[in-house]
């Protein structure tokens, strides 16, 4: 412990080396892992895993949880396709649903800033709520397709920047400019001394329930974003991604990457390196051949270490104690 | 001819006019009196695995205008992808004080429902099973025969290799526990069993999930590049698998086999050459099969759980040469004849 305690081998250290090591082995030991091609692929597999992490992350520093944001992504996304199908000038369906998903970031950050329900409950309730309106009001079946009229949407799939699918770059710039925002202005530093310590940041005159509001509006923003490059790539959304498991992969890669659960740690680097190692963990286990079922016990087994590990190295104190988890 | 012959004669055409009146009311023809009796006011609900998707909405307009024709009840339930409220709905069903007649059910896995269907037969409802079998025979299973199906998508990707080709082919099967994923791969396998020289580079799962199948096709291609074709155990799959070919810069050099219910989107994507074959579920055909089958059961005098049939749906492999207008059918008029039903 004493080498965990004296922070050189914190969390995001021993995922990061576990990657390289994973990696190292996965190079030797499987043809055609190295290829430019392979590498790029993982990139793009875990992009929109990455996206939905950044926004996520940024709630989590700040002592919360987003259990909204695939539902969000999905309908959102769905919801804007179903309108430009039947008709609506893409950019009055745009503006219609940014709306929509400003709303929801709003009535989640209500919840929770005024009404004190914890985030977790909040954020479930108003998953099923948007999934549910969605779902029965505004779209006929699960899966939407880009409608031929909008061709910008399927080219802006098929682009690349510097031979990096677009995904990959939406990826990089959402993470980058979430760093920034995090490191260098005082709505990042206030995000960090929220999820640190509620209660003495509030006592310092930071706006927390305004902050808290302000961060559900970036995740949800965020997920809007994830769907329309879903959408962008594969030319649908299919909303039962709603039931899938992606979600919590979405909390696994920040979890994994050191961000505590505590919040006011971690940052943009530990979501990429979360992702990074999924990424590669997935794809070298897809070359195996490895059936599912496999692959999701061993994606559960790592989250489960390194949440053992998280409570480790980031013991409940008293702090936590009386201010109770997310 | 004798004077008592003629009366005869008379009478008998006298008795002829007296009884004509009422013959016209009476044709003697007992099916409809019999039909009236049997069917008007049963309830038959169709609960799919989700209502939001192509086979369930055929299913629901097609099987549902022809309860409702013999004046039936028609109902559905929506579990959405969820196995334990599909459990749920049929559990509430069962012990409702309007039971139906028959259930349809589209099963999600080989033994989750197997209790209930036991159970639903006890309480006087017929079960038929739709598209996926489940392990439990219950009064009649209706759908494809999944490993034919498999073996014709097999054929359809040998085919489309052909000789010269570097004989290699990748799957991406659905899951390890839906039969229609399992009974598939059994279909493929033989097929390729006849075909020694052909080889399986890799079957990796989607899950069901579009982006899964994306992901792993990609990881299949950028690991085999030289296979032929690919067979996708689904046409929603399909998609993702056929971005991953597009992205590979694949399209044409690898061909997509995957199976359907024929809606419109399987004929855009053969026409436009997304897919290469598409084995088709005939989704009008097999929702008469299912009506006519109703019809019987009801009228049959037989209980539930008495006999038992599997009603194998026609399967084709359709490739863009064999379409044709109404080859596929269209979720939009037949969302909109609901729609104009609702109001």
């Amino acid at each position: 412990m004493s080498v965990l305690k004296s922070g050189t081998l914190s969390q995001e250290r021993i995922v990061f080396l576990f990657a390289v090591v994973l990696f190292a082995a996965y190079a030797l030991l499987l043809d055609g892992f190295l290829a430019p091609n392979n590498l790029v692929a993982i990139l793009r597999s875990v992009s929109v895993l990455g996206i939905l992490a950044v926004g996520m992350g940024i709630v989590v520093i700040g002592r919360g949880i987003d259990l909204s944001m695939v539902a969000v992504m999905a309908m959102a996304t769905a919801w804007q396709l179903a309108m430009m199908n039947a008709g609506t000038p893409p950019l009055l369906a745009t503006a219609i649903v940014f709306a929509g998903v400003v709303a929801v970031g709003i009535i989640n950050g209500l919840l929770i800033a005024y009404a004190e329900v914890p985030a977790v409950f909040a954020t479930l309730a108003t998953a099923s709520f948007v999934f549910g309106l969605v779902r029965s009001r505004f779209i006929v079946q699960d899966a939407v397709p880009v409608p031929p009229s909008a061709s910008f949407i399927l080219e802006f799939g098929q682009a690349r920047l510097a031979h990096m699918p677009i995904e990959v770059v939406m990826f990089a710039v959402a993470a980058f400019l979430s760093f920034v925002a995090l490191r260098f202005t005082k709505f990042g530093r206030y995000v960090y001394y929220m999820g640190d310590n509620y209660q003495a940041a509030r006592t310092m005159g930071i706006p927390v329930r305004p902050m808290i509001i302000g961060q559900y509006v970036v995740s949800a923003l965020v997920a809007w974003l994830a769907g329309l490059i879903t959408a962008a790539g594969l030319q649908s959304i299919n909303t039962r991604v709603v039931n899938s498991t992606l979600l919590y992969d979405v909390i696994l890669v920040v979890v994994i990457g050191g961000i505590g659960l505590s919040g006011g740690k971690g940052g943009m680097r530990n979501v990429v390196i979360g992702a990074l190692l999924i990424g590669i963990m997935l794809n070298g286990m897809t070359i195996l051949d490895l059936p599912n079922i496999y692959q999701n016990l061993i994606k559960a087994t790592i989250l489960l270490v390194a949440l053992i590990i998280d409570s480790r190295l980031n013991p409940r104190d008293e702090q936590v104690g009386q201010q109770g988890d997310i | 001819m004798t004077i008592k012959t003629k009366l005869a004669r008379t009478l008998a055409a006298a008795l002829c006019l007296a009884t004509l009146p009422a013959f016209a009311q009476e044709t003697g023809d007992p099916g409809p009196a019999y039909v009236q009796q049997s069917l008007a006011g049963k309830k038959v609900v169709l609960i799919p695995l989700a209502l939001g998707f192509d086979l369930a909405q055929g299913w629901n307009h097609y099987i549902g205008s022809e309860v409702r024709g013999f004046g039936g009840v028609w109902e559905t339930r929506d579990p959405n992808w969820d196995t334990a409220a599909g459990a749920q709905a049929i559990t509430d069903l069962i012990s409702s004080a309007d039971k139906p007649a028959a259930l349809l059910v589209h099963t999600p896995d080989l033994t989750s429902y197997s209790k209930l269907f036991k159970r639903a037969q006890d309480a006087g409802i017929f079960v038929i099973q739709v598209d996926n079998r489940s392990n439990f025979a219950s009064d009649a299973f209706v759908g494809s025969n999944w490993e034919t199906l498999g073996e014709l998508e097999a054929k359809a990707a040998v085919a489309a290799c052909g000789d010269g080709s570097s004989k290699k082919i990748g799957l991406i099967q659905g899951d390890q526990v839906n039969s229609s994923s399992l009974d598939q791969y059994a279909g493929i396998a033989k097929v390729l069993k006849d075909h020694p020289d052909f080889e399986l580079v890799g079957a990796p799962d989607s899950n069901w999930d579009v982006t899964t199948a994306r992901n792993v096709a990609t990881t299949l291609l950028q690991q085999h590049p030289e296979v032929c074709a690919v067979i996708d155990f689904w046409d929603n799959t399909a998609a993702g698998t056929a971005a991953a070919i597009r992205d590979a810069g694949l399209t044409g050099k690898v061909k997509l086999v995957t199976t359907g219910g024929g809606e419109e989107l399987d004929c855009k994507a053969l026409e436009d050459g997304t897919f290469h074959a598409v084995v088709m579920t005939d989704v009008k055909g097999q929702s008469r099969d299912i009506s006519a089958l109703l019809k019987f059961l009801l009228q049959s005098g037989l209980k539930p759980g008495q006999a038992k049939s599997w009603i194998y749906t026609l399967e084709t492999a359709t490739t863009k040469a064999d379409l044709k207008p109404g080859t596929c059918w269209s979720l939009k008029d037949v969302q909109a004849a609901e729609a104009a039903l609702a109001k």
